[in-house]
């Protein structure tokens, strides 16, 4: 631990918003123990799959109220039961599946659920108001590269607009030859593409600068998510209405409560940003934007404006409110910087990690993610002895651009306390720092604060004798 | 295209190389662009203005209308004085932020964030009150109020004469105590290249 780092206090307001997510977690983690605890000690033991592969409880009374009362068939579509988790319906659980017939076909309606004994959510930071607040995803229980939509991370700033896509309309004007207005219908007639991209909140990780402050990965790292996006390159938006001379910036407008606005250099809506409706392919969830969604790969995300209603081209930047008291880093000396858009390069492991437990010496496959705003990931490194030594992990192909990627690493673990960590390097050379590296070019948000936007430090977790994880600093 | 852009405190070598690159773009067909396609309409200008709503630094998009602080103080008293407090300090539990106060402190070691502190133009706080204010029922401030409120809170920050009266002409030439106190993005900032 850098007693530089310790000695520094955070604001009053930091310090409750921390409190508060520490507060958020510990409730998630108590459900979640809730639901995953077996009804008999297995060798899974508990703790090391902390979602839970055997039934929850609840289910199971279920199935055997269900079945004395002669209800096997339950009703389909209904609202989910609160005795299974959201997003899955309480189906009866056959003794043996092989001696009697399976659910019917197609009776769910047409859209499916997930099975009622996976229970990973998102949690919400208990903000002031439930309007403006947002949720973390799962990473300690994700596999591959993609995020379920159902399970990418949220921000709102004025709750979630519910908006008929028959009534919605983008607004291109400003510098630009002819002003138009587009429908969902116009903008899908456009020749589209499809990307895997990450995006990830510049908050994510505040809790983490000054002492290693929540237990989870989910509560660390849980403001990224990836998503196959499709949609129309904004530049062939431009192109259709002609971008004049001497311009130079967009604003991007969002019709929720909050009218949410940012700048974005036109280089950026040039190069690679999209116009999204569709995610993972069906159209993109309300809390993502529905129906339309700016995205600008590797910026931090809160300037992929959800519910887009409108473009402005002009000469300058707007200066709004997100961009100017919010989304800006105070540094030592009292200078802030601003428009500090790109996601740097950043790893973690997410298995094992934050509250799991490991049953003991042996096996285990080391697996995280890897990301950079920059490219692709060009190599991740994995360290088991709290940083001494650092070997190279495997990379799932393909790797893409500016999309999470994920690692994987052969360990046998001796059963000896240590500390694993993973680093990773993106194509522009650059190498994932330390947090006291950070810590030493930016201080902390003014010289005492905790700042809280842009950290992607090396995240480490302690293994103890008896195989807990948790998370710990060590530079 | 160098002065143009020159605008803001966002001026790299990545950016201004990737405009000029850009340029060329707008009639090849680098990317594949196959168009015009002629999809949608025409946006006319009533269209347009019914939904512009943002203002900038030199004061572009500001509406007509006019208020002033004494007008203002019963605008925040009825729409905004129940989150933000009686001392525009904000109240505890309801999200609202402390709107003055601070000054000065940015490089203290203990910065404290408000209106007065840390924002550097008053369009800003036009343009977002405008918006997004008050937060259970945004949007519904008329013009006049909205000028009304911001040169009460801009007053109470003694940033702004409360005898000024604010409007389109008046509001641009506002120098907020920090306008000054924002660079452009430097990173990477840490060098671990190999």
């Amino acid at each position: 631990m850098d007693s530089d780092i310790l000695e520094k206090e955070y604001d009053e307001k930091t310090r409750s918003l921390i409190q508060g997510m520490v507060e958020a977690e510990e409730h998630a983690i108590a459900i979640r123990k809730k639901q995953a605890a077996p009804e008999e000690e297995c060798e899974c033991r508990d703790g090391m799959f902390p979602n839970g592969k055997t039934p929850p409880k609840a289910s199971r009374r279920q199935f055997l109220a269900s079945a004395a009362s002669g209800a096997a068939a339950l009703a389909v579509g209904s609202a989910a039961s609160a005795a299974v988790p959201a997003g899955s319906i309480d189906y009866p659980v056959q003794d043996d599946p092989t001696k009697v017939q399976g659910r019917l076909t197609n009776d769910d309606g047409g859209y499916g659920s997930r099975s009622q004994f996976e229970t990973e959510a998102r949690w919400r930071f208990p903000t002031a108001t439930k309007e403006s607040s947002w949720t973390m995803t799962p990473l300690d229980s994700g596999s591959g590269i993609v995020t379920p939509s159902a399970l990418h991370f949220e921000r709102h700033h004025g709750g979630i607009p519910n908006i008929h896509p028959d009534k919605h309309e983008l607004v291109v004007h400003g510098m630009v030859d002819g002003a138009r207005k587009y429908t969902m219908e116009d903008l899908k007639r456009f020749p589209s593409v499809s990307r895997f991209h990450f995006i990830e909140c510049s908050g994510n990780g505040l809790t983490e600068w000054r002492k290693p402050t929540l237990k989870t990965v989910q509560g660390t790292h849980g403001l990224t998510s990836t998503t196959e996006w499709t949609g129309v390159p904004l530049s062939t938006i431009l192109r259709e209405v002609g971008v004049q001379d001497g311009a130079a910036w967009i604003l991007a407008e969002g019709s929720d409560a909050a009218v949410m606005t940012r700048s974005v250099p036109l280089d950026k809506a040039w190069d690679d940003a999209m116009l999204v409706y569709a995610q993972n392919g069906e159209a993109i969830r309300p809390e993502q934007g529905y129906p339309l969604r700016l995205l600008l790969p590797g910026f931090e995300g809160n300037t992929h404006i959800k519910w887009l209603r409108r473009l402005e081209i002009s000469d300058k930047p707007f200066m709004t409110r997100e961009e100017t008291s919010k989304y800006t880093d105070l540094l030592d000396g009292g200078k802030a910087r601003q428009f500090s858009f790109t996601m740097e390069a950043k790893s973690v492991i997410t298995f094992p990690s934050g509250e799991m437990k490991l049953p003991g010496a042996g096996f285990y496959e080391i697996s995280g993610l890897a990301w950079t705003g920059k490219g692709r990931i060009k190599r991740v490194e994995v360290s088991v002895d709290g940083g001494d030594s650092w070997q190279l992990a495997e990379l799932q192909t393909p790797v893409l651009p500016i999309c999470h990627t994920r690692f994987r690493f052969p360990w046998r673990w001796d059963g000896k306390p240590t500390v694993i960590q993973s680093r990773c390097q993106d194509e522009t050379g650059y190498v994932q720092p330390t947090i006291k590296d950070l810590v030493g070019v930016r201080g902390l948000d003014g010289g005492k604060y905790g700042s809280i936007y842009h950290l992607n430090a090396i995240q480490s977790w302690a293994v103890d004798a008896d195989g807990g994880v948790s998370n710990v600093h060590k530079y | 295209m160098f002065t143009n852009i020159k605008t803001a405190n966002y001026v790299s070598t990545i950016t201004l190389s990737l405009i000029l690159g850009a340029v060329p773009l707008k009639s090849s067909a680098a990317t594949g662009y196959g168009g015009p396609y002629n999809f949608g309409n025409p946006a006319s200008a009533a269209e347009i203005a019914s939904i512009d709503i943002d203002v900038m630094p030199d004061g572009r998009g500001l509406p007509p209308g006019s208020g002033d602080y004494k007008t203002g103080k019963k605008v925040y008293a009825a729409n905004c004085m129940a989150c933000h407090g009686a001392d525009l300090g904000g109240v505890a539990g309801t999200g609202a932020a402390a709107l003055i106060g601070g000054r000065d402190s940015l490089a203290s070691g203990k910065p404290k964030k408000t209106v007065e502190s840390y924002w550097p133009y008053a369009s800003t706080v036009f343009d977002f009150v405008k918006r997004a204010m008050p937060f259970w029922a945004p949007g519904s401030l008329s013009d006049d109020e909205v000028y009304a409120v911001v040169a009460y809170v801009l007053g109470e920050a003694n940033i702004l004469d409360k005898g000024t009266t604010l409007n389109a002409t008046s509001l641009p030439k506002i120098d907020m105590p920090n306008k000054d106190g924002f660079i452009s993005d430097p990173r990477p900032d840490v060098f671990l290249y190999e």
